[in-house]
Formats: C-alpha cells, sequence, structure tokens
C-alpha cells in the first residue's frame, strides 16, 4: 500500500452509537454523527451537506445548524450536490465562524485550493473547522440516476428507498421492498465525464474521511488524516459517539480500499494521459500541469 | 530588519479596493511590514513620488492608454521591479474597467483600459474583485520566502507561485465563460460548485450540478476560473496543504 490512501494518522472501521441516526444512514451513518457531536460540541457552527430537494433524490445543498436539519441530509444519493457553492455564503449570510462541511474527494480539493489559494473566498480559510471527505469512484449528472433508476431498473424515483453501489453492483430498493441490480457495466456511460481525471478514491485531503469499502454491512471505514481531525475524532471516541474495530480485525479490510483506491487512480492516469494527444497533435487541458 | 525585501503598490485604474484588501489584513500586514516587507512606494501610504527600485511591484488597477502619466507609470514599475504582480481583476483582466467607454467628466476622452499585461510582461497574477486579503498575504509571504528563505523555502515558493505565473501567461482575458471553455468543454467539471462561491457578484448559479453563468453580470474578474480546481490543481502543494497553512499562520503571528 502506498500513496493510494493518502496520508492518515488512523484507520478505523466504525459504526454510530446513535439508532436514529444509523435508522436511515448509507453505513455506519460516520458523517452525521460526527457533524451532530461537532455541532452540539460548538466545534462548528453548522455545516454545508446535501439534504432533499423538490425533485426526488436530487440533493440540494444547505447549511444546517440544527440537529434536526442535519438529520435531514443522512445517507447517499450518487449524485451532483454543488456543496462547495455555499462555503462563502455559510459564512455571510449564515454568520458561521465555524464551517463544517461534507463532500467528496474532488470537493476535498477544491475547499484545500480554497484555503490555499482563496482568489474569490475572502475570510473563507480560516474558518473550515471541519471536513469530511467520502470516497467516491465517480458521481453521476442527476439525469443519469433518473434514467438508470426509471428506464434501467423500471423504477419510480419517488418509489425508491435506498440505492448502493457495492459488490460491483448498482443497487436500487424499493419501498415496497423489491431489489434490483444493475452491473456497472450499464452505469459506467452515464457517468459524470469530469470525474474521468480524478486522481483521489478516499478523500486524500479531508479531515477525516470515510465510505463503506473495506468494513462489513452496517459499518464504515473512516481514515483519520489531519492534526485538526485527530483531535475531532478521539474527542468524539470519548464521547462514546461511535463504536469501533481495528481495520485489521474486519473483512474485507484494508486491502481491498487499496486495491479499489489504485484501480481508480490507474485508470484515470491513463485518460489524463490519452486527453494529452487526444486529438491530431493537439490535446485537450491538463489541470494538473497548468491553467493554460 | 536589513533582509526585508522593499514592496511598492502601483495604482493604476482601479478603486483601490484592492489595496483595502491589502489592509484587511490588519494584524497581519503589521506583521508583514514589520518582518518581511517595506512598503517603498504607495499613493496614500508612502511619502515618495516617484516609483522606486524595489523587489515587486503590487500593481492595482488596468491602464488607460490615454492617460500618459499611466503608460509612463506602468513603464516605469517594469523596469524598477524584479517581480510584477497584477493584484485584483481589472490588472489582470480588466474587469470592470472592461466596460469603460469614456464620456465621463472632467476626463470624457479617457475611454480605454487595458489590463497591465497588454502593455508590459507579468510575472504573477492575483485575480478576484476585491483579490481576498488572505491571497495577497500568501503570496506576498510566498515573494519574501522566495527572495530571502533557505533553499528549501525557495523551493515551496516557486512551487506555490507557479500557477498564478502561468495565470499570468495564459492571458489578459476572462469572462464566466471561461467555465464554458475551459472547464466544461474540455469534460473536466465535476460540479463542486467552488466557482459559484468564488464569484463576487452572484453570476454563476448551478442547474443540475453544472454551472450557469448570467454573463449579463459577469463583470470579469477572473475568480470563477482561477478559483476552480479543474483550472489548475497542483499536488505538490496541495498534498502540504497542512503544513503550508501552519506556516502561513507562524509567518504572520
Amino acid at each position: 500500500m502506498g500513496t493510494e490512501l493518502g496520508k492518515y494518522k488512523l484507520c478505523v472501521s466504525a459504526r454510530s452509537a446513535d439508532k436514529e441516526i444509523l435508522k436511515k444512514a448509507q453505513d455506519g451513518g460516520i458523517v452525521t454523527t460526527l457533524f451532530k457531536y461537532a455541532l452540539e460540541e460548538g466545534i462548528i457552527d453548522g455545516a454545508i451537506v446535501s439534504g432533499p430537494s423538490d425533485e426526488p433524490w436530487r440533493p440540494r445543498p444547505f447549511v444546517a445548524t440544527t440537529v434536526e436539519e442535519l438529520m435531514t441530509s443522512r445517507g447517499t444519493r450518487y449524485n451532483l450536490s454543488p456543496n462547495v457553492s455555499f462555503i462563502k455564503e455559510a459564512t455571510r449570510s449564515y454568520g458561521l465562524d465555524k464551517i463544517g462541511i461534507v463532500g467528496t474527494p474532488c470537493q476535498m480539493q477544491a475547499v484545500r485550493k480554497g484555503q490555499l489559494y482563496p482568489v474569490g473566498l475572502r475570510d473563507v480559510p480560516d474558518k473550515i473547522a471541519l471536513a469530511i471527505g467520502i470516497f467516491c469512484m465517480e458521481n453521476f449528472p442527476y439525469q443519469s440516476i433518473k434514467q438508470l433508476v426509471e428506464d434501467h431498473a423500471a423504477m419510480k424515483l419517488e418509489a425508491v428507498k435506498k440505492m448502493e453501489i457495492g459488490k460491483g453492483k448498482f443497487w436500487v430498493y424499493g419501498e415496497r421492498g423489491q431489489v434490483v441490480q444493475l452491473p456497472l457495466k450499464v452505469t459506467h456511460k452515464y457517468e459524470q465525464p469530469g470525474c474521468h481525471v480524478c486522481l483521489d478514491y478516499v478523500a486524500n485531503l479531508a479531515d477525516v474521511s470515510t465510505g463503506s469499502v473495506g468494513s462489513p454491512d452496517g459499518w464504515s471505514t473512516v481514515f483519520v488524516r489531519t492534526k485538526n481531525g485527530d483531535d475531532i475524532w478521539s474527542k468524539a471516541i470519548a464521547a462514546g459517539c461511535f463504536e469501533t474495530k481495528p481495520i485489521e480485525q474486519v473483512k474485507p479490510g484494508l486491502e481491498l480500499v487499496s486495491k479499489l483506491a489504485n484501480e481508480k487512480i490507474t485508470k484515470n492516469q491513463k485518460t489524463v494521459e490519452e486527453r494529452a494527444k487526444f486529438g491530431v497533435n493537439k490535446a485537450l487541458r491538463n489541470p494538473y500541469i497548468s491553467p493554460k | 530588519m536589513a533582509d526585508k525585501i522593499k514592496v511598492g503598490h502601483v495604482h493604476m485604474s482601479g478603486c483601490t479596493g484592492c489595496l483595502v484588501s491589502l489592509a484587511d489584513n490588519y494584524g497581519g500586514l503589521l506583521t508583514i511590514l514589520d518582518k518581511y516587507a517595506d512598503l517603498v512606494y504607495g499613493l496614500t501610504l508612502a511619502d515618495v513620488r516617484h516609483i522606486p527600485k524595489m523587489d515587486v511591484a503590487l500593481v492595482e488597477g488596468s491602464v488607460c492608454i490615454q492617460d500618459k502619466t499611466s503608460v509612463e507609470e506602468i513603464k516605469e514599475a517594469r523596469e524598477k521591479a524584479a517581480v510584477v504582480v497584477a493584484v485584483g481583476g481589472c490588472a489582470c483582466y480588466g474587469n470592470i474597467t472592461r466596460f469603460g467607454r469614456g464620456g465621463q467628466p472632467n476626463q470624457p476622452q479617457h475611454e480605454s483600459y487595458l489590463p497591465i499585461g497588454d502593455l508590459i510582461k507579468v510575472d504573477v497574477y492575483i485575480p478576484g474583485c476585491a483579490p481576498t486579503p488572505q491571497l495577497i498575504r500568501n503570496v506576498c509571504v510566498m515573494a519574501y520566502l522566495l527572495l530571502k528563505g533557505n533553499k528549501e523555502q525557495q523551493a515551496l515558493a516557486t512551487k506555490y507561485l507557479t500557477p498564478l505565473m502561468q495565470l499570468a501567461e495564459r492571458g489578459t482575458e476572462a469572462c464566466g465563460c471561461d467555465l464554458m471553455y475551459d472547464i466544461i468543454n474540455q469534460g473536466l467539471c465535476m460540479g463542486c460548485g467552488s466557482c459559484a462561491a468564488a464569484c463576487p457578484v452572484r453570476a454563476i448559479t448551478h442547474e443540475y450540478g453544472k454551472p450557469n453563468v448570467n454573463r449579463e453580470m459577469c463583470i470579469k474578474c477572473g475568480a470563477c476560473y482561477a478559483q476552480c480546481p479543474r483550472s489548475f490543481f497542483n499536488f505538490d502543494v496541495m498534498n502540504e496543504f497542512e503544513g503550508i497553512m501552519e506556516l502561513i499562520d507562524g509567518a504572520l503571528k
């Protein structure tokens, strides 16, 4: 295992101790529980999360300043939620001095770029109090999810209870108990193109990152990465917010996380390289080299 | 301190918002002036009439080409400064002055405003309207490390400043359209929301996760494109974010 998992201080398998959170959690309820703890302890004044909108399964980023609001954001929606778009507004009309934000690896990259190069983010860099990253292989536009669920899985979006990508398949669970699985071969073409140059699977730049891969059902793998993340995580553990198991003692364990991370990075690195000779002596732009 | 760098603020056609942004570092600015930089030129802050020799010229505003003094001064700034930094949207891209068409008293003939890069070579860009106190601060600290630091610090400063130098090489035109041309058209957008957060005039919304620019509202400051993690993303710097932020915080204590 090398750089594919990023820098981290510790890695565990964890599950929330809060039954109410677990009821609607995607896996171990890590994000909601950690934000809830941080909110109650005054470590953050609010968190930018994605909650329900006026269309079924279409997420809407919003600033949660209460536990009730936070609870509406539980679960994964597998389509785009521009959470970073609220990062300045959170400090303005919401008046937050200590912001929590959850996002995909690319959104964690956006947050760190925003702190190191705050071109249009006046007074934001010093106000990021807790950035939680979620593992991500790729994301989908809303219309892709609609097509996958309604055309391929032949279910109404309104009637879906949960979606999940795992064990090599895209799973759609209906409210009435029906389960449809689509092979990822079907979902691939609907992926957001911008994901194919992404070189980060486990949110290397977050304070704490988490995802289902590596841990048993109902549990999440957690990487604690920064000093700040370590500080908050250890306090939350001391407060009894989570049950944990050493990652070495769970199946499938860190090896699977590493394997998937390497698969993603290798595949996308290849895409980045192919872009350099996409046309006839004409390249597509490479953001990792230059903004030109 | 003898080891300080010499910095000047050169004021072209701008609203002084960039200078206010620099001042909005409050205590941090005092630390910068105390430890790292002597302000050797600045219309409102230093009693110096002519542009002196300096290490870094922070230029605010675009150049009115009908105003002889401005044209002479920007050329002189280039001659006298080792490093020219375009501070803010007007100096980098023209920004709101792109819309100037003259006809205003008491100099109605002043109608053509150019980003400084159209007249001189510019080394570093700090886009945005106004540029943020924190980015100006970061660049000041890095410029100091580049000119006065040890080998390791110089290497870090070079890595940090490289994309801002590449932005300067990229050209003098910016618009919300850049998000279309250089991000979405290039298959790079992943819908993070950075552009909308960065826009000072709220011209950018997200429709189903992708930016939608109201071009009538866009003032051409360049903030959205520069803020986008898919305009530039230098892993060698970003992966060290924790250490670099500590370093900058420490430098300003």
